[in-house]
């Protein structure tokens, strides 16, 4: 094949444009970096895959987490949203998840509109075959029509492409998702290059017409209202709201899949890769769980501008014609027609302990991966890592030191930090209980941790980055002034006191005090005693969550300073762990591979005991000795 | 390691020297020590300067008890072996004392150092030189690997098996409580409520029961402290003499012959007993003897169990009656020596143990022995063949697991969000993994995914 090279070079170029790559692309062009975005076809940008949903549980902290560093995400979802709940309200807002049901469509028009607007970012659909590297240094990459393109970063974030494979029932096809085309070569160049690549599989349900469903014979879901937002700077939801609703599949339901188990690819042993068990298919369910006589089905409206409905909760490898049965069978469904099947798709990613915390990978220096590359599913994951790794190439490039969050500081951190230091063997997905630090890592705090660095990085303009100060500013003096005000009972005190079922004042007692109070709440502290300006928009409910739960997030941020020492403590990238006695084999290579950054994650690595940590302190003290002690002697030799 | 916590050990060899040294070294050591010890003078600990001797007292700021007493030196950072703040207790007292002051100085917020650590941390603070650093390696690998064959003998039998169950159901708890808190829109039912709080009491107790094992282990390392008691001249050092099977005390016919307490150790059917022979309780003239019976009835005061002997030839008398009185509130059986002589008439309590015994011919002692291990074992909720050890570090950590599922058990009354009392369940379940190996993460979410049917 004759080879031309493009006449434009770049800082950086990205490979795939779904959720990680947009952010990554939108990240490094916002930072100043000549950008090119490659993706197959241009009219399927930032598309959903699977659910018409973002947020949810922990990923709703990911989504608020990228708004704040000054990603995409949430500002697209919250102009397209067409129904947000906030999940596990009657809980506390640790564990508060927004989530919203996105239209299709205008996700990927608004998404594309951002892109093609970006000062400094090029868009092109062409097939990415070959990485171009010399010695071990990033160079490039190449198309499948031999067009080279040059530049000093490359992130791959290729999605489910990387040889797709699409089952139905016992047919399956080459595919990077349904209707497009998969990614054979780049998978191949990547293993030329020495990476490990493995193989997982998920699957989606039929995308059903809605004209064919009985909504009457289902529950309703509606969305909160107000409906809360995931961006920090949008003020409204533009589009019409719409519900989704609820059935259940039945002993019918569960018998068709039973009878026809033999023609699963799930069952017969087609499939080799390892699928999400926090997504398990419904034959999976059915099996697994014999005793339940039912199972929920979510029906999730695609859009406003289609009848499309996607089968939350029945995804399937089942064939056609046993998927049309099934569906039938579940109530309100009796005369369905499928628009799109069910269909399980296997793809090659690569075992993430083979990238930094910067997402560089540790071969080839300028080479990035994200998304489900490295083996996560979820867009939150994905535009997650995206983002980090846009940011960390531009960074390099800038020659400004990386942005790496700590478990303690975001979701984003501790979902980078799980994926460098114990890798995955199946789709990871972020939950809260994987975060040590959960009440810390609020939705509603997200700003807080994390504006700063979004305007340090550069991805956060002075107008924004000013009113988070402002923000932050009256949260702070409020929350002084609430500690330092002392008040007796008086005639509003008790008025509000017995208003709200509380006991009266017996002594004089502070505001933050008196707020601490369960069934008192900010607005009747403004009630008693208001600040000489109220606050504005949620700096009252950060005002009133710091204070109410004080003495749990004191107790972790102890828990975090206890062990700031461990994470401080580097291990330089050369550490040879040969030469420690002492270590066991296993042990040893482990930590080989994972390489740590710091003690701290060397002590996340499974099967690494306090022992081992003890002999690499040692180990790290002893060769900073012999390296000051040689410098000095080759200084004394100069002498 | 770099954790900023505050560790503690006896650094002086095992055995019974003259003096016993307890080294406390990082950021607290002068505060944790502060809690523990009560100067002579009135200033502060922690105006002490550095390099300077205070003296006084080891108290147990629980029970305000006097442990021994103790001068403390101090060694400020930088100038210090860790070059940390360090802290050295010198107490005048065998392992058993040494012990306790050192479960003080844990129960006050010092960890209990590992392996090598005191020297760990000398040389990473840069205290000590290059040439040592392999000696510290060879210390950490060397005495980690003996400390774990030791830990693991240790477990083996019972205890391991019961922490593998505890951790087991800890682990199926937070799944429950952890796919609560993720999974809010799963058709799932997880735990909550009273069932929640009856299953977090029942561990508390399944720990309170291992700890009164850890007790039990205590005594098979310390003896179980046995007070001898009685008025004088009823065979109380004949009764020490017999269970030893050698003539430790001075005995005669003359009242009030032992002036001092007298310790020994004898193994009784496999139990090793501490034995305190003690002055006769009367009312003394002579300053000396006077002295005695203030001793003897400490020594009353500090035993495990008192054997009270009376003079089974003899009716009671008042002074008899003194001890009982003295002797009631505690775990106590009753020695009817003399039972070679002619028995007289005694209005005892039925519910009393009373065992007739003969010192001068030996009759009764196997009923002695055998009333002894029922009242030891009946007081340490233990049956005998359940008789394992565990150590110190075993037992902070149970005893930590305990407190977080205390706070847990308050979180739940109190009606919290579920996230609180799952940040006590995770703190309660890797004070646990100390024990057995850490639990990960990755544990808990594959008992949510085996448990629920997840997957919305």
């Amino acid at each position: 094949m004759s080879q031309t090279t493009f006449t434009k070079n770049y800082d950086v170029i990205v490979v795939g444009a779904g959720h990680a790559g947009c952010e990554a692309a939108l990240a490094a062009a916002r930072m100043g970096c000549s950008t090119l975005l490659f993706t197959i076809n241009l009219d399927a940008i930032a598309q959903m895959s699977c659910n018409p949903a973002i947020g949810g549980l922990a990923k709703g902290n990911l989504v608020r987490e990228i708004d704040a560093l000054g990603g995409e995400m949430a500002k697209i979802t919250d102009r397209t949203g067409i129904q947000f709940r906030t999940l596990n309200q009657s809980k506390g807002p640790a564990v508060h998840g927004t989530r919203a049901q996105a239209d299709k469509l205008l996700y990927r028009a608004a998404m594309k509109e951002s892109l093609e607007k970006q000062q400094g970012l090029d868009v092109q659909q062409a097939m990415v075959e070959k990485i171009l590297v010399e010695d071990t240094i990033i160079k490039g990459i190449e198309t499948n029509i031999g067009v080279q393109y040059f530049s000093s970063a490359v992130i791959l974030t290729t999605g489910t492409f990387l040889k797709g494979l699409i089952h139905i029932g016992l047919s399956h096809y080459p595919a990077g998702r349904a209707g497009e085309f998969p990614s054979i070569g780049l998978s191949d160049s990547l293993r030329d290059l020495g990476f490990e690549i493995k193989r997982l599989k998920t699957g989606t349900p039929a995308r059903l017409n809605g004209r064919s469903i009985d909504f009457s014979k289902m529950k309703p879901q509606y969305g909160d209202n107000p409906a809360p937002f995931f961006s920090f700077t949008e003020k409204e939801h533009p589009l019409p709201q719409l519900p989704c609703y609820l059935s259940y599949t039945t002993p019918v339901t569960h018998e068709m899949i039973r009878n026809n188990l033999d023609r699963s690819p799930l069952y017969s042993g087609v499939i080799k890769g390892i699928g999400p068990r926090y997504c398990p298919s419904i034959e999976d369910k059915v099996m697994r769980f014999p005793e339940r006589e039912r199972h929920q089905v979510f029906l999730e409206p695609e859009g406003i501008q289609t009848e499309e409905f996607y089968a939350n909760g029945m995804p399937t490898s089942l064939p056609f014609d046993v998927q049309i049965k099934m569906y039938r069978s579940v109530p309100g469904l009796e005369d369905v027609e499928i628009m799109r099947p069910a269909y399980a798709i296997e793809y090659d990613f690569a075992p993430p302990t083979q990238i930094t915390h910067e997402l560089e990978t540790k071969k080839i220096s300028g080479l990035y991966f994200a998304g489900q590359i490295n083996g996560t599913s979820g867009y939150e994951e994905a535009a997650a890592q995206g983002l980090m790794a846009g940011i960390n190439a531009a960074l390099k490039i800038q020659q400004r030191p990386p942005l790496v969050l700590l478990r303690n500081e975001a979701y984003i951190g501790v979902l980078i930090d799980d994926l460098t230091t114990r890798g995955t063997n199946e789709p990871y997905r972020m939950f809260t209980s994987r975060a040590e630090y959960r009440l810390l890592l609020r939705e509603d705090n997200a700003d807080l941790r994390l504006r700063e660095k979004g305007r340090m990085i550069g991805l956060v303009s002075e107008d924004l980055y000013k009113e988070f100060l402002d923000k932050k500013k009256s949260i702070e003096a409020e929350i002084n002034r609430l500690k330092s005000t002392w008040i007796k009972q008086n005639q509003t005190v008790n008025s509000v006191l017995l208003r709200k079922n509380s006991t009266e004042l017996s002594q004089e007692t502070s505001l933050d005090q008196l707020l601490k109070r369960p069934e008192i709440e900010y607005k009747d502290i403004e009630e008693i005693s208001p600040p000489a300006t109220l606050l504005q928009n949620d700096a009252p409910k950060q005002v009133e969550i710091q204070l109410k739960y004080e003495g749990y997030i004191q107790r972790q941020l102890d828990h975090v300073a206890r062990f700031a020492g461990l994470e401080q403590k580097k291990i330089p990238r050369d550490f040879d762990y040969d030469s420690i006695t002492g270590l066991g084999t296993e042990v040893r290579q482990k930590l080989k591979q994972v390489q740590p950054i710091s003690l701290g994650q060397a002590s996340r690595i499974s099967g690494v005991t306090p022992a081992a940590i003890s002999l690499i302190l040692v180990s790290l003290e002893k060769r900073k000795r012999s390296k000051n002690q040689t410098q000095n002697n080759s200084g004394e030799n100069t002498q | 390691m770099l954790e900023q916590d505050t560790i503690c050990a006896i650094s002086t060899p095992p055995g019974e020297g003259g003096i016993g040294i307890i080294r406390i070294s990082g950021p607290k050591a002068v505060p944790i020590t502060s809690k523990v010890f009560k100067p002579r003078n009135v200033q502060p600990l922690d105006r002490a300067k550095t390099y300077t001797l205070q003296y006084g007292h080891i108290v147990d700021p629980k029970s305000g008890e006097v442990c021994d007493e103790a001068i403390i030196g101090i060694m400020r950072s930088p100038t210090s072996y860790t070059r940390e703040d360090v802290v050295e207790i010198n107490c005048h007292s065998g392992m058993i004392s040494l012990r306790r002051i050192l479960e003080t100085v844990i129960a006050a917020g010092a960890r209990l150092a590992e392996p090598g650590e005191f020297t760990q941390r000398a040389f990473v603070n840069g205290r000590i030189d290059l040439a040592q650093a392999e000696a510290v390696l060879d210390i950490i690998t060397a005495k980690t690997e003996l400390s774990h064959k030791a830990a693991l003998k240790q477990l083996q039998g019972g205890l391991s098996t019961e922490i593998a169950s505890l951790q087991d159901e800890l682990i199926t708890l937070l799944a429950s409580v952890e796919a609560g808190i993720d999974f809010p829109d799963e058709d799932i039912e997880t735990a909550s409520g009273t069932s929640l709080a009856d299953t977090v009491a029942c561990m508390i107790t399944e720990i309170d029961k291992m700890l009164s094992g850890f007790a039990f282990g205590q005594i098979l390392r310390n003896g179980y402290a046995t007070a001898i008691v009685g008025r004088p001249n009823v065979g109380k050092s004949s009764l020490l003499n017999t269970l030893l099977k050698r003539d430790r005390a001075i005995v005669s016919e003359i009242p009030g012959t032992t002036r001092d307490v007298l310790e020994e150790y004898v193994n009784s059917a496999g139990i090793p007993l501490r034995i305190i022979d003690t002055a006769g309780i009367r009312h003394a003239n002579d300053t000396i003897e006077q002295e005695g019976v203030r001793r003897s009835l400490a020594a009353l005061a500090s035993a495990d169990l008192a054997l009270i002997v009376l003079d089974g030839s003899e009716t009671m008398t008042a002074e008899d009656r003194r001890v009982l009185e003295e002797a009631k509130e505690k775990n106590f059986l009753i020695v009817l020596n003399k039972n070679d002589l002619p028995r007289k008439k005694f209005d005892l309590d039925p519910t009393w143990t009373v065992v007739p015994v003969s010192c001068k011919n030996g009759h009764g002692l196997d009923d002695l022995t055998n009333a002894i291990a029922d009242k030891i074992f009946q007081n340490t909720a233990m049956h005998q063949e359940q008789g394992w050890m565990i150590n110190v570090r075993h037992k902070t950590a149970l005893e930590q697991t305990r407190e977080h599922l205390q706070h847990a058990e308050a979180s739940i009354a109190a009606k919290l969000s579920p996230e609180f009392y799952a940040a006590d369940l995770r703190s309660a379940l890797d004070n646990l993994g100390l024990i057995t190996g850490a639990t990960c993460t990755e544990d808990i979410l594959k008992r949510i995914f085996s448990t629920f049917c997840i997957g919305k």
